[in-house]
Parts: structure tokens; sequence; C-alpha cells
């Protein structure tokens, strides 16, 4: 799927975004969560722990990972999957941002690697 | 015919002169004492202990008259000498009792140095100096009024001590910086200082005396050079003495500032001596009981025509107040060429510091715990090379043995019922056997299953040397644990280092400190935010993405994501209008479950992130603030109703409580903190399993620390009885305060206790005056940086990203 195809959606300025912190896009019933790292990097996945379905966005972020808040899971911002011994997964999104604007694209990366 | 031997002076000096002269010879002479004082040889050093009441006059004599009988000694009680004549090796006395003597021994030793200033000659100034003295003070003493003690040094402060335990209120006025100058160094010399300002004694240092102003020619104040004014009723001098040499510069004998005397204590005449405090030798002075023993062994060989010659002495200096324990010895100025050895035990208060020149001990001052002072001195005088021992030197002596010099050996060298632990009372076999039955292979696993090393700590190395021992490799002494996985090194470690290389930032702490990590992770960062607010209070800026949610939002997440709101209720009191917007509220926003907490008040649960701002306004309108119920800080106050409402109530438990409460909101701690009072020791306030609990009772307050209902159940230790509720407040801020600054975090008050032990926490707060109220001041400090209503900050438009979406798209839009 080429880049132009991919459903970009602005949502929003990245300083909008708080270093090390997240905000969160409303979709009906699903929320995904943006990050922003250290690095000035964004990340979005699924508001959701594959554990408990725990608030990701909620948790604290450091290097690529953020801690669930609700039982201490880390997830990789990057992949979605849970590291160290606990094993899950969280759908994660493309972002991209241009002239400090976040757009995500809908498609889910699972999806795209399928 | 025996020769005469005519002494002038009964002090200690010559009393054990005699001794030795009689041991060695009891025939060699026929002796004849003329004594000013109307008494018999008395041990001087013991006249404090007679001053505060521990010892009598019959307790401390050294040389009763049957003594004197059995010797042949004649002694003239209450007779001064006023004349020698040297021609007719001659005395006489003031009396008129004359005596010849073939050889002559002048012990006259001391006065004390008054100083001239105006008023020093009114009656009810003192000097310090024999029995007459103390018998003086201590009829004073009987109807109570202020002591002005003029000089801080070894006799100022034991007069100061003594009058402060017969009932006086005592100002001790010290010239110098620092107390006992001559003697301790400077940090030893403000450990004494707090240690006398403890016992309710004041100390002015850097005061100089201008004048002392009396009243109908009586002492009635003393004012100082910069205008204070102390009212006194006595005025002690304490500054230093002079050897009494008139007699003999009258006798026309060689003088400096003392009588002149040779290596065998002989004086410009061949046929008299010198001994004691009166003589100079070798251009020394000396004020302090063991050389004058020297002397005295000099002497009397001499006497008896063999050889010991006097070449004289290091001096150790022993400060007899009882409770305080100071030791110091030699020389210890600092010096280019002289190197040392410092060991600090703040919370034990022990401090030891050995001077050490070219690999032999110069000086030694030990503070605190001065069991090794003799050990010291003895090899300071013996000029033992410590090349050796050096690394264990300042452990002491129970550390040395044959080389190599190794701790652990020296504790497997102990004996099987050696006490490890003097507290507990526990020996090396029960330690030994617990190890090996148990498997224990930590510290704290020992204190746990022993109690050794559990209560004021200081035999810890001694236990961690058996665990070693006894668990080889199983115990490794320097594991810490790390604070994470981001770095090596423990909380402690940490917090210290912030401390000394004032760290003040996250990031800083972290380049510093050699993070493994480019930002941490989510258990470091909360800690160092926590350790920077409490190091830094009003200079370190909260870092909002370092805390765990429910501190950054200020509510609690519960398991949907949701969040509960618990508003402060102070003490658990509540009114009609605030349950009533509560009520409102919940109808308002849809919260689902109202539960009453276990810290009397109230929880709406289930309440969206998206409305707690509103939530906390509505509430806000009523009254409420924040009742930090996701803090690591101060959660509740839980009270009874105490004597406002019931029959066996014996103070306004809730009242104390309301007020604690209103004091100690806000505050950021390293757990969080319960407290609870109770009105009667019934304890419907269930205090005595709180971090910190009160129990009212009819003669004050009892107040608990360190209990835990949670995953340990314990039950709290008393820290002590307090008399009013402001001692409470002081009290209570003070551990909290403590806490705060060594608790590791998420450490609550009952594990940061057993690790630093229940009694270091109770010496600290309850007999360390000046500690509590720097504990007291630095946590008011800090408040003024935390006590703001969160709630109201953030209805007021605060970290409004946190509670708002970036973006909400209508489900058709997604799609």
């Amino acid at each position: 799927m080429k880049p132009e195809t991919m459903n970009w959606m602005e949502v929003g300025r990245i300083s909008d975004i708080p270093v090390l912190g997240s905000r969160c896009i409303k979709m009906g019933g699903t929320t995904i969560a943006l990050f922003r790292t250290v690095e000035d990097e964004i990340y979005a996945i699924e508001d959701k722990c594959p554990h408990k379905q725990g608030p990701l966005s909620q948790g604290i972020v450091h290097d690529n990972c953020v801690t669930c808040p609700l039982h201490n899971w880390v997830i990789s911002l990057k992949t979605g999957e849970a590291q160290g011994a606990d094993e899950g997964k969280t759908l994660t999104f493309p972002t991209r941002v241009d002239g400090g604007i976040v757009s995500i694209s809908l498609v889910a990366k699972r999806e795209v690697a399928a | 015919m025996k020769k005469k031997l005519v002494i002038i002076g009964n002090g200690m000096a010559p009393g054990r002169m005699l001794e030795h002269l009689f041991e060695a010879n009891s025939d060699a002479y026929d002796v004849t004492i003329f004594n000013a004082e109307p008494r018999v040889n008395y041990n001087r050093l013991m006249l404090s202990p007679v001053l505060s009441g521990e010892k009598s006059y019959e307790d401390i004599i050294t040389h009763d008259d049957d003594w004197y009988a059995a010797h042949n000694v004649t002694l003239h009680k209450g007779c001064k000498i006023s004349e020698i004549n040297r021609a007719a090796k001659t005395v006489t006395a003031e009396n008129g009792v004359t005596a010849p003597y073939d050889k002559l021994v002048i012990a006259t030793g001391s006065s004390p140095f008054v100083i001239p200033v105006p008023g020093h000659d009114l009656d009810g100034v003192m000097v310090y100096r024999d029995l007459d003295d103390v018998d003086k003070m201590l009829e004073v003493s009987k109807s109570g009024g202020r002591a002005v003690v003029i000089g801080g040094g070894l006799l100022g402060l034991e007069a100061a001590a003594g009058l402060k335990e017969q009932g006086m209120d005592v100002t001790v006025l010290h010239l110098m910086p620092t107390l006992m100058e001559r003697q301790l160094d400077q940090a030893a010399g403000f450990l004494l200082e707090k240690s006398i300002l403890d016992r309710g004694i004041d100390v002015l240092t850097g005061a100089n005396t201008k004048q002392i102003i009396g009243k109908d020619n009586k002492v009635h104040a003393v004012e100082l050079e910069d205008g204070t004014i102390i009212d006194a009723k006595i005025v002690v001098m304490a500054v230093g003495i002079r050897p009494s040499i008139d007699l003999a510069k009258t006798a026309n004998l060689d003088c400096g500032r003392g009588i002149l005397v040779n290596d065998n204590m002989l004086t410009s005449d061949p046929d008299i001596y010198a001994l004691g405090e009166c003589v100079e030798h070798r251009g020394q002075c000396y004020g302090l009981v063991a050389p004058l023993y020297d002397m005295a062994k000099a002497l009397a060989a001499d006497l008896l025509e063999s050889s010991a010659p006097y070449t004289g002495s290091q001096t150790a200096t022993k400060l007899k107040v009882s409770g305080i324990d100071l030791y110091s010895a030699g020389d210890f100025e600092d010096a280019p060429d002289r190197e040392e050895i410092v060991l600090r035990d703040g919370n034990a208060g022990i401090y030891k510091r050995l001077v050490i020149k070219e690999n032999k001990i110069l000086g030694a001052v030990l503070y605190g715990e001065t069991a090794d002072g003799p050990w010291f001195f003895d090899m300071l005088k013996k000029g033992t090379d410590i090349t050796e021992m050096r690394d264990t030197l300042i452990f002491g002596q129970a550390y040395q043995g044959g080389s190599p010099l190794d701790p652990t050996e020296a504790v497997a060298a102990l004996p099987d019922d050696a006490e490890i632990c003097g507290c507990n009372g526990i020996c090396k076999s029960t330690i030994v056997t617990t190890i090996t039955d148990k498997g224990l292979t930590s510290l704290d696993d020992v204190r746990a299953h022993t109690k050794a090393s559990a209560s004021c700590g200081t035999c810890t190395n001694l236990v961690e040397n058996l665990l070693q021992l006894t668990a080889g490799d199983a115990y490794n002494p320097t594991a810490i644990t790390p604070v994470c996985g981001c770095t090596d090194l423990g909380h402690s470690d940490v917090r210290n280092a912030i401390r000394a290389k004032q760290l003040k930032s996250i990031p800083e702490i972290m380049q510093v400190l050699e993070w493994t990590t480019s930002c941490g992770c989510a258990k470091c960062r909360p800690a160092l935010n926590y350790y920077l607010i409490a190091e830094w209070p009003g200079e370190y800026v909260d870092d909002g993405q370092s805390r765990y949610i429910n501190e950054r939002v200020h509510a609690n997440i519960q398991k949907n994501g949701t969040y509960s709101v618990v508003p402060r209720m102070w003490g658990g009191l509540t009114t009609a209008d605030e349950l009533r917007a509560i009520a409102d509220a919940a109808d308002k926003y849809n919260i689902p479950t109202i539960k009453v907490t276990g810290g009397q008040r109230i929880d709406l649960l289930g309440v969206q992130k998206e409305d707690l701002p509103d939530v906390w306004a509505d509430l806000g309108k009523a009254g409420f603030v924040s009742g930090h119920a996701y803090a690591k800080g101060l959660r509740t106050v839980k009270t009874c109703v105490g004597s406002d409402w019931c029959r066996f109530g014996t103070q306004d438990s809730t009242g104390l409580g309301v007020r604690l409460e209103r004091f100690l909101w806000g505050s950021w701690a390293p757990a969080k903190v319960k407290l609870a009072v109770s009105g009667c020791p019934r304890n419907c306030a269930e205090a005595t399993c709180k971090d910190v609990g009160i129990i009212c009772v009819d003669s004050g307050f009892e107040i608990h620390f360190a209990g835990a209902a949670g995953l340990d159940i314990i039950g709290t230790e008393v820290l002590g009885l307090v008399k009013s509720e402001d001692d409470v407040l002081e009290h209570v801020t003070a551990i909290i305060q403590m806490y705060r600054e060594q608790g590791h975090y998420l450490e609550r008050i009952y594990k940061w206790a057993r690790r630093v032990g229940h009694d270091t926490i109770r010496d600290t707060i309850m007999d360390n005056t000046h500690e509590r109220e720097a504990l007291f001041a630095r946590f008011v400090y800090s408040q003024k940086f935390s006590q703001s209503d969160p709630w109201s900050e953030r209805v007021s438009g605060k970290d409004k990203h946190e509670f708002k979406p970036l973006k909400t798209f209508e489900l058709e839009a997604a799609e």
C-alpha cells in the first residue's frame, strides 16, 4: 500500500502532546493513544493493554515504551508488543509529522504487514 | 633517725606519690602534710558527680584518717603554710606551727582563674575547684534560679551539668566558637554542644563577658560585650587554672608559669621538690590527673634514690558528664604532614577521629563511643607503628588481632556466648544457629528472626560479619537492591548523591549517576521525582510525566480506566451541605458507586476522566478539596469522637486529628502516610496499626509509629508521651519529615523504621530537641510549596490536556 493511499488524518499539533506524554483520539468506542518520546518521535497505538485492557495513554513513557498503569506491563510503542516475560500485542498505527501537524493512518500496521 | 619529709598540699598528686613511696619503703621517711583544706585527700576528679548528686563526699575520699594513722603520717588539716625557710629547712604555717624538713615537696596545686571583669568580686561569683565550692553551689541551687557558667571547657561543662541536675537553669558562656576547643576538634565540639543543649543547658559561644551586674552587692545578671544581658543568681568562673606558685616565689625558687622542676621533680633547691599542677616541666603545665600521677611516680623514686625520670606526658581527657561519652587525647591540629582517619555515624551520634603522622597516632577524638580511647591512647604514648592495622584501626581494638587483620576473623574468634546485640541480649551462637537453621542470607532476615541489630543498630557490622562467616557466598554484603534496572545504585545511594552532588533534575541525576537507559523507567522516574521534591522544596519543578497517573491527574484510576474521587473530610468530619454536594455531583455526572472508605470519608467511583474537572468544580463550591487518596503522602487522619461526645474520651481527639490533617496535608512522602487519633486507650480510631498514631491519655498524648495493617500486620511502637497538642504536632511532623528525608520510594514508615532502627528514630525525635526542631522547620518550609489544592488548580485550567482528548471523530468519520 502506498503512502498516499493510507488515509492520513490530521489529529493535532505535536506541541499539544507533552514530551514523554500522551494524548487520546476518540473514534466512537475506540481510543487511540498518541505518544511523544524524548526524541520527539510520535507513535499511535490502541489505548488498550493486551493484558487487561488498561488505558496505556495513562502510563509512564520511557524510551520507546509505555508502562501500563494497571499492572505495569511494558508495551513497545513501535511494535505494540509486550516486553520482557509478558506476551501480548496491541494494535499500532502509522503516524507522520508534517510542519508540526500530526497525522495518523487508520490502517493498522498489523494489517499492513499481513 | 628517719628523714623528715614535709609535703605542702594534700591533693591527688602527693597522695599518689605517698602510695608509691610507702609501697616501696614505708620506713624511709617521717611524713608531715600541711593541708590548707580542712580535710583528708579526696578524688578531685569526682567533684562533678558530687555536684550532680551522684556521689557524696564520703564516696570520693581516697585516703581516710585511718590511712594516715596507719602510715604514721602527721596531717595538719586547714593549715596553710605561709613561709619556707630554706636556710633553716623549716616551714611555718599561718597558725604558727613550724616543721623541720630534710626533703620538702611543694604540691600547692593551682588556683582557678577569675576574669577581672567589673563585678567579679560580687557575692555569688564562684569558682569550681574544691569541695567548698561544691558545697556553696549545692546550697545556692536549693532555691533554683539561673546559674551562668563562664567557660565551656571540661570544668565549666561539668559544673553546668551538675547545677542543671540540681534544678537550676544554666547558661554556659564560652569565648571561643566551639566548646572544649583545646581538647576537641570542631566536629566533636559541635556534637558536644548539641548534647549539652539537649540537656536543657543554654550555650552561648563566642560570648565575651563585659561585666557582672550586681544588686545589693549580689550577683544579678551578666552582660556580654554585644549587650546581651542574662539574669543570674550565681556566676561560676571556670575559664582556667593558674599554678599556685606564690609560696615558691617567696622562697626564691626558680619559677616560670609554674615552679620549674627537672625530670626528677627537683626545683632549683636540691632538697625541695615540686609536684602537680603547680609545676612547670619542660615548658609544660598540666591540669589533668594522668601527668600528675606520672610525676608522683618519678618523685617517689627520687626520694628513694632510685631514678625513674619523668619525661612529660601526653594527656587524655574524658568529660565526666553522665550520658555524654567524650574522649580526647594528644594533638589533633590539622597540619600538611598529618593524615586523619574519620568515622562518622550521624544517626548513632558517633564520631571518631585519629590524627596520624608517619604511621603513628598523634591524637584521637572519640565521641559517642569511647571504649577504645585507652587503647588508642596507649598506642599514642608508645608511638606504635599502625601501618599493619591501618585499615581497621578506627574500628577499635576488638577488630585487631594477629595479622592479617580482618574484621570477619575478629568475629570468628569471638566465643559462642559473646554478646553481639546488647540491646536485645543476643549472643553469637544464637545468631549463627538461626542463620544456619533458617538459611538466612540478609541482614533484614537476621533482624526479623533474631532481633539482633534491630534496635540501635550499633552491632550491625558484627552481625554482617557473622552472616558472611556463616552464610558464606549466599550473603553478599555489597548487594544493595538497585532502584531499578536502569542503575546499580540503591535508593540510599541515590538520595545521598542528590544531596552531596547537589543534583537538581532527573536528567542531571541520570547523567551524573550514569543511568544505563536514556530516560529511566516507570520505576525509577517517580522515585527520582519524589527525591528531588523532598530535597529541593520550592526549587525543583515537579515533573508530571514522571508521576504515576493517579498523582498526575489527582484521582485514582480504576480497572476500567475510569477514576474515583475522594474529597477530604478533615478528621472524618462532614456536614449536611457537604453530603448534599456529593449527592448532587453523583446525580449530575452519573457516578455509579458511592462508598464509605476505611479512612472515614466518601469515595465516588466510576467518574469519567473528562468529567473530573467538572466534578471537582462542583465539589469545590461546597468547600471540598482533594483528599489525596491517590498520593504518596498524607492520606487520612482517622479519629474518634473524643472528649466532645464520648464518656470515656480523655482529650479532644477529633480536634487534634483535624489539626494534624490541616497541618500535614499536601506533603509528598516516599509512600502513603495514614494517621489516627484515639481519644482513649480503647483506641476506637485504631491508631496502633497506623504509620503514626496518637492515643490520648489523661496525662497527655502517647505517640505511636511504624504500624501496618496491609500486606503486613504490625502493631505500632511507642515513640513517647508528650504533654500538649502542640507537642504532638511538633513530634509527629518531625518523624514524618525524618521519614520524608530518609525513606526509600514506596517504603512505608514501618519498613523504613525497621531499616534505620526504631531506637534511632525514637532518640532523634524524643531526645534530640535540636534535631526535632530542625526537622519540623524543614517540613514547615516545604509545606509552603505543597499546600495548594490540586483540584482547584485543575478547575482553573492547569494540565487541561490531561482531561481532554486531542481529537474526537464521529464514528462515520472513521470509516
